[in-house]
């Protein structure tokens, strides 16, 4: 047997709630479809939220798996898809041809990180040696401050601001 | 130095000295190293990799600077490669690809250098015991001085550029190779693995890539090669990682003497008459054995042996080296029985 909705009285209830009141009653509730969302217990269906909008946004990730795999490497010809199957990259021109697919890769390989701080061949001279010493120095200078070593911070800013003038 | 001479004799990393040489059996830095102008191997035409190794083997061998051999991996029989991939001179990879490839070996056997294995070139130092400052300086040289010939693959921003992204950077792979039965008898070596991997490190059994850490081998080594310099990596793993296991295993060892020390002799005894007697045995059950032995021989239950002779047939017992040894080839079968005869001769047993 239906038990009749308590707000419009017609409809059969297919919503049944148990409401605790604040003075700690329970207090049973029994409503229909409409009236239940009328009352905001049930969200009310969200027939004009455009479906489209939903497909778009597939799309516009698709089309970026797409783009993604139509990358080429004009130097070696290795497409992307090669790559994600044998994980083996085919010259030094893919790291360019290939960036904003490798860098998030590249990232979840190194905790994070996507820059090179260690060793430069020594043909390269020095400004790029000063500028890996710049950011080896700021991380040394945020550890020291989380290790509260604050005298060796403060040598080391004052190492920093040196180097950046 | 030919590779039969190479087979009879222990390498370099088994020597068993070396500061930790009771739970490090031997340290290795590696840098993967790309040359501008060339395609990285899996793209390289075979005329460009030949081109690539006799441009190299130039540049690689140091004039004055000791004795090394270059050998051309695709003139010399499989198993002659085989020797050299128990040796840990090569990879497995490396033996297996085809093409030119070489392998560039100081004499005693402590610089390795692969030409043409994933990266051009994959500079290698191995050495006994815990050395990770004395290789890393060792090998730092040796890139420089080939840097100073051959023009690297660098880029300002992922540094030395390698085939595969998870070496980028400064390309370097520290690996320790470390015994560690007090962990596995307590049963504690899971925990060690696991805070291992949180470290974002990876552990593998004794012959590196691609096997399941089995026996009581394992070898340990460094994924992150971007954003930190060589030094900040190898003092990680010097001053941290290496160290707390270290301290683990030794503090595996004392609860055994302390607590189990019936239980840990009849291990150790057992395994010995295994080895002194046996006249067939596997080589998974020669490594179970010879690990018993070490342990053994550290904590002084076996006073007759040392822990080099031990680490030599670690080797020798190999399925190549025991072929190369016996001048012949062998099925499985014949190889058990030639390694438990030469156990036995080793081992002074009868």
């Amino acid at each position: 047997m239906h038990i009749p909705c308590q707000a419009c009285k017609k409809q059969p209830a297919t919503v049944h709630m148990t409401d605790i009141t604040p003075a700690g009653e329970k207090k049973e509730r029994h409503l229909c479809d409409v009236c239940a969302q009328e009352e905001g217990v049930m969200p009310k269906p969200q027939t004009n939220v455009p479906i489209n909008e939903i497909l778009t946004g597939l799309m516009v990730q698709k089309s970026t798996i797409q783009q993604l795999a139509d990358l080429t490497c004009p130097h070696c010809k290795l497409s992307f898809v090669e790559f994600r199957n044998s994980g083996l990259l085919g010259c030094s021109h893919d790291y360019d041809a290939f960036e904003k697919a490798l860098v998030p890769l590249i990232e979840r390989a190194h905790e994070g990180a996507s820059h090179h701080i260690g060793k430069v061949p020594r043909r390269l001279g020095t400004p790029l040696t000063a500028e890996n010493d710049l950011i080896r120095l700021r991380k040394e200078l945020l550890r020291a401050v989380d290790d509260e070593q604050y005298e060796a911070a403060a040598r080391l800013r004052d190492r920093i601001r040196t180097m950046e003038h | 130095m030919t590779i039969n001479d190479l087979a009879k004799k222990p390498g370099a990393w088994l020597r068993g000295d070396g500061p930790m040489a009771e739970i490090v059996m031997s340290s290795r830095v590696r840098l993967a190293r790309n040359v501008a102008g060339y395609p990285f191997f899996s793209k390289a035409t075979d005329a460009q990799r030949s081109e690539l190794a006799a441009r190299l083997r130039g540049d690689l061998l140091p004039t004055g600077e000791g004795n090394w051999d270059y050998l051309e991996l695709a003139s010399i029989e499989e198993l002659d490669q085989q020797v050299l991939v128990e040796r840990h001179l090569i990879s497995r990879q490396h033996a297996d690809i085809r093409g030119s490839r070489g392998l560039a070996l100081s004499n005693n056997e402590d610089v390795a250098i692969m030409v043409n294995e994933e990266d051009h070139l994959r500079i290698q130092v191995l050495r006994s015991g815990l050395q990770l400052d004395e290789i890393w300086s060792e090998v730092n040289r040796i890139d420089d001085r080939i840097e100073s010939r051959v023009e690297y693959a660098f880029h300002p921003r992922y540094g030395y550029l390698t085939a595969c992204p998870t070496n980028v950077g400064t390309g370097i792979r520290i690996s320790v190779m470390l015994h560690l039965p007090g962990l596995k008898l307590t049963g504690e070596i899971e925990r060690v693995f696991r805070a291992a991997k949180d470290m974002r490190l990876a552990v593998r059994g004794l012959f590196g890539e691609g096997t399941e850490a089995t026996g009581d081998f394992f070898q340990i080594s460094n994924q992150v090669t971007l954003g930190r310099t060589e030094e900040e990596i190898i003092d990680g793993f010097k001053n941290m990682v290496v160290p707390k296991i270290i301290d683990y295993e030794h503090r595996a060892r004392r609860t055994l003497l302390a607590d189990r020390l019936t239980a840990l002799d009849d291990r150790v005894h057992r395994s010995l008459g295994i080895l002194r007697h046996a006249r067939t045995i596997s080589s998974e059950e020669t490594m179970l054995h010879l690990s018993h032995l070490r342990l053994g021989i550290h904590l002084d239950r076996i006073r007759d042996l040392d822990l080099r002779s031990v680490n030599e047939l670690f080797l020798l017992t190999q399925p190549a080296h025991l072929q190369k040894i016996h001048g012949t080839r062998m099925t499985g079968e014949q190889r058990s029985v030639a390694r438990a005869e030469m156990i036995r001769r080793r081992l002074a047993g009868n």
